[in-house]
């Protein structure tokens, strides 16, 4: 009895985190939920990726070999969804949990209690989705944008387990995304002013702007599909004075803001990445900021250049082709700022600064494509091919999962307390970038040569750039398991590291011991 | 064993020199063969090369810094961290450049959307999984209506037979249009949402349900052009191709003179007696292009999405309940409403083989004038 209340009194004063299973299931600590977020994330990327290996292997070849259409319909479908909403989107609030505190020097996040809660609904969401594809008539079949009225009319009854599903998820981003702003507006250190915040902070500060803004709407959306299918109204069905145009405003205006929620975090994530490797200081801090803001604002008013073809009026196809234009402006001062930061430096080339470097590269070259589909008479040409297929792989996966990536291996240290082998790093690297490459490259071409995307089967002159494409894909999913392996390798058996394992790297999170203790900023740090 | 290597060796390179010859590594967009296309065609590179231009110039600066501003080559950082002139510069030269380009585009944009003065006018319906092309022709005696299916054999689509030149690019019907005049089409739905798109006419616009859309291409050379729909509409849609035949105009006439006429002897069809062998034999074609994707060639359904056929209550049931549902669909589900897409003769004939196919033995027949009778009833 004696030795129990001892016991407890130790732990208490060390503020350590408690034993076994109900640490993590009732744990408020930022640290161990921002832990939890992205092994979540990991585990879900690897399940949307088998999903994208089966597509890639049904694609190998012209013919149905290995899947028929309605299976595959449903692996296109499940692999957006859970890529987008399990994948990326955890992830990045894995890394706002664990670094937002230790950035703006704050003890930790602003609402602890929610912040558990809206990692542990995700879960019950992802396990609801994924058993969709136990039931009769399969898992959801209409593709990640589930346009109406195949989603409604025409869906398979395990529509309702998605809409719950989504509905989930959407509760949990707004959660946490109005916990991320709580704590970057009330907790941050004194001195820590808003023009101070490392930019991965302002980058985040405005995706949950975003997230707060467009989630609801998302929301909306899947009640009005499942009004549609069981309480008889006619929101999207033409037969009852509804429209399915009106489906695709909504879903989109959501939608558009969403892949800026996507792309905000990792802009912060590279921008605080390049200057500790050029051990130089960023280039155009406050012109980073203004340009984020402008790329968050813009978003909102662009979203009918998904609609290209659904036949709005000339006025309001030319005004969503300007506006969609006009993006390519603040993006491009985003890169040109990159690449000034690196101009003069003195780098060098550890692996989060080739995943870095490679997000420059490749996302701007999602950007390019990004252009070239913003021109809408030329978009008739490019909408629903593989080229669409191409650019939006280029700015998600060497754009928003590299940046990912580079954030891992740059504060795995500070997380673990362990160095990652260097060499390992550098080869999951290199096996990745050309992976991505050979996988989505080749989808360029296809696109223009006339490919539609979420076909099952194709004409025999797309064969060639499919096979090309799908071994660059088994050997982009190979890899990722070498990483898995090295973050794994890193916990148990890495070399220790130290506070700062970065020579050039900068911010409050660097000043903490490595691994950071369970409890960091109890008093809040000194900022000049 | 000299030899026998030296065979394999000549077989394999036999082998791949075939497939690098039968290999098809188109690179880029097609010009097409309309005015458009080709101003299409010409945005395309224009943005492209412009893309290509930024991309020298900042990849450029940044593999020279990646490579000269090393640490290992001793290089020391530099301070700089600000300019306004240089950020200054850097937002309008590029808004200069997109201003240009936006310029061009929303002329060839407002071109697209002219759709005055054509000469023909095509309604293009999408179904599942196929297209209806209509005529639109006020004056005539006898429309010109016809499905359009894909006429790529299952066969080869699952491998047991060699794929042919046009695997999934081929269908029964083609659309034909005449060279050298505006051809507007009308586009629209009976389901979900399609999409009808031939990348040498750089036409595409949506088949919505409820809503009728615009389009227009005036070809300029004759020739056969292939297209797919490019809206997710379900199952098979990988496989609902568009053939677009171009023909000079008197070619046109001709053509759609001898569809008239077929027309008028379809019709009648209705006033023929009618046998169950006949029925049968005809009712099994129209099943298969009609119901089959669905419902299975033999009756057996998609467990969960599409229910069987064989042994089902509506099918071995009454002949009115029968014809109720396929006539008029059922609503919430995906069973069409086939009333106005078969006629009379076919809805008879595809109704009497379902009653009687793969065991159903019903032992009745349904004939053109019981189905009209049915539909007058209504």
């Amino acid at each position: 009895m004696t030795t129990a209340t001892h016991d407890h009194d130790h732990d208490h004063e060390h503020h350590g985190p408690a034993k076994g299973l109900t640490r993590w299931l009732y744990t408020t600590n930022h640290k161990d939920i921002g832990t939890m977020y992205l092994w979540f994330s990991f585990a879900m990327f690897l399940l949307g990726g088998t999903f994208a290996m089966v597509i890639r292997a049904e694609l190998f070849q012209p013919g149905l070999q290995l899947v028929q259409p309605e299976f595959f319909n449903q692996m296109t479908t499940m692999h957006g969804l859970i890529m987008v909403f399990g994948a990326v989107m955890p992830a990045f609030v894995g890394l706002a949990n664990w670094m937002i505190p230790m950035m703006v020097g704050a003890p930790d996040m602003a609402l602890p209690r929610m912040n558990n809660l809206s990692f542990w609904i995700l879960p019950f969401a992802f396990a609801m989705l994924s058993s969709t594809l136990f039931m009769e008539g399969g898992a959801p079949n209409f593709g990640w944008t589930f346009y109406a009225p195949l989603s409604t009319t025409y869906a398979p009854p395990s529509v309702t387990y998605f809409i719950f599903a989504i509905h989930i998820m959407g509760a949990s981003s707004i959660m946490g995304a109005i916990n991320i702003v709580a704590t970057i507006l009330n907790m941050r250190a004194p001195g820590m002013t808003l023009m101070k915040m490392p930019l991965f902070v302002w980058t985040w500060l405005i995706t949950a702007y975003l997230l707060i803004a467009v989630m609801p709407v998302l929301a909306g959306v899947v009640t009005m599909m499942l009004m549609d299918i069981h309480f008889g109204t006619s929101f999207f069905n033409a037969a009852g004075g509804g429209s399915p145009v009106l489906f695709q405003h909504i879903f989109w205006f959501f939608g558009h803001p969403e892949v800026y929620i996507m792309i905000l975090p990792a802009f912060g994530i590279v921008s605080a990445i390049i200057p500790a490797f050029a051990r130089k200081r960023l280039f155009g801090y406050s012109s980073m900021v203004y340009a984020t803001a402008s790329i968050a604002f813009l978003s909102f008013i662009v979203w009918a250049h998904h609609m290209f073809t659904v036949g709005i009026p000339f006025l309001g196809e030319a005004f969503f082709m300007w506006a969609t234009m006009l993006i390519a402006v603040p993006t491009g001062v985003k890169v040109f700022n990159w690449v000034t930061t690196m101009f003069r430096g003195s780098m060098t080339f550890e692996t989060p600064m080739l995943f870095a470097i490679c997000f420059v590269v490749l996302f701007t070259i999602g950007g390019f494509s990004g252009l070239m589909l913003a021109v809408a008479p030329a978009d008739f040409q490019y909408h629903d091919t593989y080229f669409v297929v191409a650019h939006f792989h280029y700015v998600l996966v060497p754009g928003a999962v590299f940046s990912i990536m580079a954030g891992v291996y740059y504060w795995l240290p500070k997380w673990s307390g362990k160095m990652y082998n260097e060499t390992l790093g550098k080869v999951h690297f290199w096996l990745s970038f050309v992976g991505v490459n050979v996988l989505f490259f080749p989808q360029h071409f296809l696109g223009l040569a006339g490919m539609p995307r979420r076909i099952p089967d194709y004409a025999l002159q797309f064969a060639d750039f499919n096979m090309v494409s799908s071994i660059g894909g088994f050997l982009f999913g190979a890899s990722q398991l070498l990483f898995l392996y090295i973050v794994v390798h890193t916990i148990v058996a890495g070399k220790p590291a130290p506070a700062k394992p970065w020579e050039g790297a900068e911010g409050l999170e660097w000043t903490v011991d490595s691994p950071a203790p369970y409890h960091t900023f109890s008093t809040p740090p000194k900022i000049d | 064993m000299q030899m026998k290597l030296q065979r394999a060796i000549i077989a394999l390179t036999a082998l791949l020199m075939s497939s690098v010859a039968r290999a098809d590594w188109t690179l880029n967009m097609p010009r097409g063969v309309t005015d458009i296309s080709q101003d299409v065609y010409g945005l395309h590179m224009l943005t492209f090369w412009v893309c290509v231009g930024i991309g020298v110039l900042v990849f450029g600066v940044m593999f020279y810094s990646m490579f000269k501003h090393r640490k290992s080559k001793g290089a020391v950082s530099a301070n700089f961290h600000e300019s306004t002139k240089v950020e200054l510069a850097w937002t309008l030269i590029p808004a200069a450049v997109i201003f240009a380009i936006g310029v061009q585009a929303t002329y060839t944009l407002a071109d697209m959307y002219n759709f005055e003065d054509s000469e023909v006018t095509v309604e293009v319906v999408g179904y599942q999984w196929r297209w209806r092309y209509r005529y639109v022709d006020n004056n005539a005696e006898q429309e010109v209506s016809f499905f359009s299916s894909l006429s790529t054999p299952r066969d080869e689509i699952n491998n047991r037979m060699v794929k042919n030149e046009n695997y999934l690019l081929e269908v029964d019907e083609h659309l034909v249009l005449p060279t050298g005049k505006k051809v507007r089409f009308l586009l629209s739905s009976s389901d979900v949402i399609h999409s009808w798109w031939v990348p040498a006419l750089a036409v595409k616009k949506d088949a919505i349900p409820g809503i009728v859309n615009e389009a227009w291409t005036n070809i300029n050379e004759e020739g056969i052009y292939r297209g797919q729909c490019t809206e997710l509409c379900g199952k098979d849609h990988g496989f609902m191709p568009i053939v677009v035949e171009a023909v000079s105009p008197e070619e046109f006439d001709t053509w759609y003179a001898a569809k008239q006429q077929e027309a008028i002897e379809t019709a009648a069809l209705f006033d023929k007696e009618w046998t169950y062998d006949e029925l049968m034999e005809l009712g099994e074609t129209v099943y298969n292009s009609a119901c089959a994707s669905c419902h299975q060639p033999d009756g057996s359904g998609v467990p969960g999405a599409f229910p069987a056929l064989r042994n089902s209550t509506i099918a071995t049931g009454t002949a009115d309940g029968h014809l109720d549902i396929v006539v008029n669909g059922a609503q919430g589900t995906a069973m069409a409403a086939y009333g106005n897409q078969l006629s009379d003769v076919d809805m008879a004939a595809v109704i009497t083989y379902e009653r009687n196919a793969w065991g159903n033995n019903v032992g009745d027949m349904v004939t053109p004038v019981d189905v009209f009778n049915y539909k007058a009833g209504e």
